[in-house]
């Protein structure tokens, strides 16, 4: 035990937990988006934000962006990439959707059917990117961990007096980037006419119905929505860590399925809060104990809050969420 | 709720827009011609027979009553129509169209909105945005139209903006459709609010309204859906006579609107004060049809639904 440790860094740990934190909550609004509309956990959700990181890399490689590339190519290059990797993203999220729990919504399948085609859906996903992929292209697919350019490069912008903590470029991109993508969503939800079928749905399905909500296209919209999330993610998680892999999505996923359900499961500001406060605890412990159990830590705190808090931190629905 | 919100919508309520022009229903129908059509209709469930052999009409403009003991197939019959059951015989037609097998949404956008027994409000929402649901069922703009604001409209004078800069650029670019939809909708959602008699509580979550006013927030709901015809499932359900008085003008008033009524009622006093036709089921089948008097004197009625006549012994 090492508490010397973290109170030295805590200012580096705690940038470092908010950074990690951003990117579990955006991934974690595709899982509760998708939960408090129709009531079921989407696992294939961590492969929609891994095909995001492939977009990215898809996109540097074919601009030839590398991090030596001028002003110009480094912001039109990571646009792009933004776009592309939201646009790929949303359209595998809806693709699942199509494939994997349209049909079987449709013959009145019971709940439990759906956890697994979205498993099924995942490991294909996994399987394209390891194997299929592969074969007919060659390296960098395949099981490896691959290498994304730094086209962004980290620079320091300002440093905090006192306690001397160097703030970069992309840790503000990191940051800012997730809360504007996240107070866009929750107002989109609370505020808009589209959100309002949306909660319409999440709150009474069947009455939405006879009240004229389309609920297929609330479902479509749905999973839009979390996967473009997902690909906001995807492009901040390449920027942070400079790599992707084919499995890249389980842990990634696992996580913000977790922060999902410490914030609340179903509401969007628990998303927020449960990857936050997943993100500093990692950190933290790492820095108190050894860095390599991270991932126990991780759901030593899900345990311990769920059994004092079980519906999360929130604890409420994507009906309830609003101001 | 933000604040700018609370005052756009106290702006709204500030105007005076308690003409019922907002609200009323156009029709290109003509009174008295036959809206629903239940012909012939038997439903069965297993062995069970539900509905036998029911044949009845709705005419446009007229309040028609569905009566009948418990477990008459009232709502059995009232789910047929809003295409939740489909019969096992016979047809159900709205405005000559059979509507069994078409989803609940596109049934609602036919026409044809209804309350629950039981009421099923969107608690977490405010009274507003329950209504506001409704509205929405009516508008035009797409997913893509909404998310870009491509359909741009040019704005009539009191349609533009007060002040300056927003005002120059609605001028030059127009505003945008979903905009003037969902201001529209806000005044529509107020004005139904007032027509019901809750706009008082209109900011307050659902859940946390009143019994009477969540009837009747559920009744602005489904009217907000512009439906022709709108079916109220047991609406004095844990009324007192004055609140059953008053449901009594606020259906007709819904009627003078432009809507045809359906009302499925366990209340006699009510069913024959406000209904122009009666039909009467008993044990699945339609055992008598008129008007209340006729109804009111019909024996198989007596017998079955009022209990046997005084004279009787």
């Amino acid at each position: 035990m090492d508490f010397d440790n973290l109170i030295n860094g805590l200012d580096r740990a705690t940038l470092d937990g908010i950074t990690r934190g951003s990117i579990y909550a955006l991934v974690a609004l595709g899982y509760t988006m998708v939960y408090g509309v129709m009531k079921l956990i989407n696992f294939a959700h961590s492969e929609v934000f891994m095909v995001g990181t492939w977009t990215v890399l898809g996109v540097y490689t074919v601009l030839g962006a590398t991090s030596s590339s001028g002003t110009g190519m480094v912001i039109g290059a990571t646009l792009l990439a933004l776009i592309a990797a939201m646009l790929a993203s949303a359209g595998t999220a809806l693709a699942v959707e199509r494939i994997a729990y349209r049909p079987l919504r449709k013959k009145g399948a019971p709940a439990l059917i759906f956890l697994i085609t979205g498993i099924g859906c995942s490991m294909v996903l996994v399987e394209v990117f390891g194997q299929v992929l592969k074969y007919f292209f060659g390296p960098p697919f395949g099981r490896v961990l691959v290498n994304v350019p730094a086209v962004l490069e980290t620079k320091t912008v300002f440093t905090i007096p006192g306690v001397d903590l160097a703030i970069s470029n992309t840790r503000i991109l990191i940051i800012v980037g997730a809360i504007v993508m996240m107070v866009a969503l929750d107002t989109f939800v609370n505020k808009s006419r589209l959100g309002r079928g949306v909660r319409a749905v999440a709150q009474d399905p069947d009455t939405a119905s006879l009240m004229g909500v389309n609920q297929e296209r609330v479902i479509m919209l749905v999973f839009v929505l979390g996967g473009a999330m997902a690909g906001v993610a995807a492009l901040l998680f390449t920027i942070q860590y400079d790599s992707t892999k084919f499995d890249i999505g389980f842990i990634i996923g696992l996580k913000a399925f977790t922060a999902a359900v410490l914030g609340g499961i179903g509401n969007l500001r628990g998303a927020l809060v449960g990857g936050l406060f997943l993100g500093i605890v990692e950190v933290y412990a790492s820095a108190i104990w050894d860095s390599s159990w991270t991932n126990v830590y991780a759901f030593v705190v899900l345990v311990v809050v769920l059994m004092f808090r079980p519906t999360g931190i929130l604890g409420e629905s994507l009906g309830k969420a609003r101001a | 709720m933000s604040e700018q919100r609370m005052t756009q919508d106290m702006a709204v309520e500030l105007k005076d827009t308690s003409d019922h022009e907002l609200i009323e229903m156009h029709t290109s129908g003509e009174v008295g011609e036959t809206l629903l059509e239940v012909d012939h209709v038997t439903l069965r469930f297993g062995g069970v027979v539900a509905l036998n052999d029911v044949n009845f009409e709705i005419r446009r403009g007229e309040i028609l009553g569905l009566i009948g003991p418990n477990g008459a197939g009232k709502t059995t019959c009232f789910n047929a129509m809003t295409g939740v059951y489909t019969p096992t015989e016979g047809k159900i037609r709205f405005k000559g169209k059979e509507i069994a097998g078409t989803k609940p949404h596109r049934i609602n956008h036919l026409g044809i909105a209804r309350t629950f027994q039981n009421i099923r409000l969107f608690p977490e929402m405010s009274a507003m945005e329950n209504v506001m649901v409704g509205c929405d069922a009516r508008h035009k703009t797409s997913v893509v139209g909404v998310l870009f604001r491509l359909y741009r409209v040019r704005p009539s004078e009191e349609e533009l903006p007060d002040s300056g800069i927003r005002r120059s650029l609605a001028k030059v670019f127009g505003i945008s459709r979903h905009t003037l939809e969902e201001r529209a909708g806000r005044r529509r959602s107020m004005e139904l609010l007032r027509f019901v008699g809750i706009a008082d509580r209109a900011h307050e979550l659902a859940r946390n309204l009143p019994y009477g006013y969540q009837r009747r927030l559920e009744i602005a709901r489904a009217l907000a859906t512009e439906p022709e015809l709108i079916c109220l499932d047991e609406p004095a359900a844990g009324f007192n006579p004055a609140e059953k008085e008053d449901l009594m003008g606020l259906i007709r008033r819904i009627r003078d609107l432009g809507h045809t009524v359906l009302v499925i009622e366990h209340d006699m006093k009510l069913v024959l004060g406000v209904t122009d036709r009666i039909v009467v089921l008993e044990f699945g089948s339609k055992i008598a049809e008129g008007t209340p008097d006729e109804v009111a004197r019909n024996p198989k009625v007596i017998a079955a639904y009022l209990g046997e006549p005084d004279d009787a012994a």
